[in-house]
């Protein structure tokens, strides 16, 4: 509780954290240093954080133990450029004893959130998508590679404490809606930078229903709507995915005051929403799934993974829809688990061997075709279809190809049909 | 800092992707490579032709998507002095400021592709030259000043130390 004028103001989850970490109460709007929890930079970004920190002449890492380095968007490396980054980030790794997450391993927010980031962390990434620790009730923010580079150097850095959206959810999804059509949903309706320098707070009483990989979906877009962190409140969902994975200790709970103040709210019927698709090359051109500008639209590739949809859940969805089905034959599916857990877990299950009889190619963990590197780049005039969070014109390493996002679900259906297709029909 | 040049105008949401894009990720670590490559897919005469001085005036949420600061870079390198918005994505503002590259929001509705401006940095002015008329942009924060008078955030935290809020 902070005293204004004599009055009593609440804080939102993220002036709480951000009050924790300067040593201060701080309010939205103010600047502040801050301590940070945890830093993350991956192949695209670490080699140029690397040359920062040398520049900087620190020497060494602030919190060696807790700067992590994940080779997962050229991974394994196409080229030799790449492959010689790979070796300078593991050279740095070696030298500082920083912790390394290597080809296979998964993509990098997957495997922070599953083993490293807790509950009123503050965690910096070089990496736009770093905003999915949210989910779990950490203040989770991308940077550039410099301001990595300054957190890996002096364990903090600098920020201003953004105001927040109350972003309030009441009902249950219906069948075959699901956390991507929600955050798609919310892109439309607010655009691209309708959050722009803020902070997306999540909460409600649907909150109940929507376990951790779930939330993950929906943190990991709120950058698409520029928002500056899409965070969750830590509660009995945060404490159940810790548990799991063996981390309960890392569990503390973490909600805003019930006074606290919210630029805006946005309320939001889950039980209304329908199945979304996002149109190139704008992620926040959104139509539902049934739209009539959809209605032909034929797909040539199909990845089902990436960070905002590549956890088991997801997996689990998609096969189920495919089962017992054949692949259109125009369709090429590229399926790609996020990290080495989930693909243990689909290969445990049967889902990878449900992908494969369906005809699907099964890629390693990473980040495969999201980021236009490789595993799948699209030709000229190819439409795709992908479970990742981006569909900016040349996103996926062509400028000439045209990207929709959708659910696994969507993208499941779709398959089977080589267009665009309502998951609602085959449920 | 009084920057002047000729006006290279974008329109809105101009992405990472547009400026820096992922087809050429293997030249990040070969920054004198990947700039030849700058804003390839929004304008492909763009690399070649820019002076030095020059300015880029865009609309609304200019350098949205990854936070590849490449993208910052690779626009300084070209010569940019000044990135002019309606509105900017958050990291690449801020990466911007960290590199030496000031980006200023103000409303760019009036600003022409090839206009001659000039700009008054301390004083928030910006004079078109080939319209006459003068812009207004409020002062950037304290903090982004400071880094920006310095060059960048590398020669900030060499000169104090520290980050000084």
């Amino acid at each position: 509780m902070r005293q204004f004028w004599g009055r009593t103001v609440g804080r939102t989850v993220v002036e709480k954290i951000l009050s924790e970490h300067s040593g201060r109460e701080v309010c939205a709007g103010e600047f502040t240093v801050a301590a940070v929890d945890l830093i993350l930079a991956q192949d695209g970004t670490a080699p140029l954080a690397i040359d920062v920190f040398n520049q900087l002449g620190v020497g060494k890492l602030a919190i060696p133990g807790k700067s992590a380095f994940f080779i997962d968007h050229a991974s394994p490396p196409p080229r030799r450029e790449l492959a010689n980054d790979h070796a300078k980030i593991r050279k740095f790794v070696s030298e500082h004893s920083a912790v390394i997450f290597d080809i296979g391993d998964g993509v990098c927010h997957q495997v922070m959130t599953e083993k490293c980031t807790s509950p009123g962390d503050i965690l910096i990434g070089a990496d736009s998508h770093t905003v999915t620790g949210g989910a779990v009730g950490a203040f989770a923010v991308g940077m550039g590679s410099t301001d990595v580079a300054v957190g890996l150097a002096y364990g903090k850095n600098w920020f201003r404490v953004p105001e927040t959206f109350k972003i309030l959810l009441k009902g249950m999804f219906s069948k075959a809606v699901f956390p991507k059509d929600l955050i798609l949903h919310l892109i439309g309706l607010i655009k691209a930078d309708g959050a722009n320098y803020k902070c997306l707070e999540f909460t409600g009483e649907s909150l109940r229903h929507m376990s951790i990989p779930d939330r993950m979906t929906v943190a990991n877009m709120s950058v698409e709507a520029g928002a500056k962190c899409g965070i969750f409140p830590s509660d009995e969902r945060t404490k159940m995915f810790l548990t799991e994975l063996g981390r309960e200790d890392k569990f503390r709970r973490i909600e805003a005051d019930k006074d606290a103040e919210y630029e805006e709210t946005i309320e939001i019927d889950l039980s209304t929403l329908r199945p979304m698709v996002s149109l190139p090359h704008r992620v926040d051109r959104v139509l539902p799934v049934d739209a009539p500008e959809l209605k032909e639209i034929e797909i040539n590739q199909i990845f089902i993974g990436s960070c905002t949809n590549g956890r088991i859940e997801d997996l689990r969805i998609a096969s189920s829809i495919i089962k017992g089905k054949r692949k259109h034959e125009n369709v090429r599916l590229i399926v790609i688990p996020a990290s080495r857990l989930t693909f243990k877990q689909a290969m445990d299950e049967g889902i990878l061997e449900i992908f494969n009889e369906f005809g699907a190619s099964i890629n390693n963990p990473g980040c495969g075709p999201c980021c236009g590197v490789h595993q799948g780049i699209p030709s000229d005039g190819e439409n795709v279809l992908s479970t990742s969070n981006r569909n900016f014109k040349g996103r996926m390493g062509n400028p000439e190809a045209f990207v929709y996002l959708s659910s696994p679900a969507t993208a499941a259906a779709s398959a089977i049909t080589g267009r665009i297709t309502d998951p609602r029909e085959g449920m | 800092m009084k920057p002047t040049g000729r006006v290279w105008k974008f329109g809105d949401s101009i992405s990472t992707d547009l400026i820096c894009p992922g087809r050429y990720y293997h030249l990040r670590s070969n920054l004198n490579e990947l700039a030849k490559h700058v804003l390839e897919d929004a304008r492909s005469e763009f690399a070649g032709c820019v002076k030095k001085g020059d300015f880029i005036v865009a609309g609304a949420n200019f350098g949205l998507g990854s936070s590849r600061e490449h993208a910052a870079i690779i626009i300084k390198m070209a010569g940019i002095s000044v990135v002019l918005a309606k509105s900017c994505a958050r990291i690449f503002y801020r990466n911007a400021y960290n590199i030496g590259l000031p980006v200023i929001l103000c409303d760019t509705v009036k600003i022409n592709d090839r206009d001659e401006l000039r700009i008054e940095m301390e004083s928030g002015e910006i004079k078109n030259c080939t319209t006459g008329e003068t812009l207004h942009f409020s002062p950037i924060p304290q903090i982004m000043a400071d880094i920006l008078k310095e060059g960048g955030l590398v020669s900030y935290l060499k000169k104090y130390g520290d980050i000084k809020i």
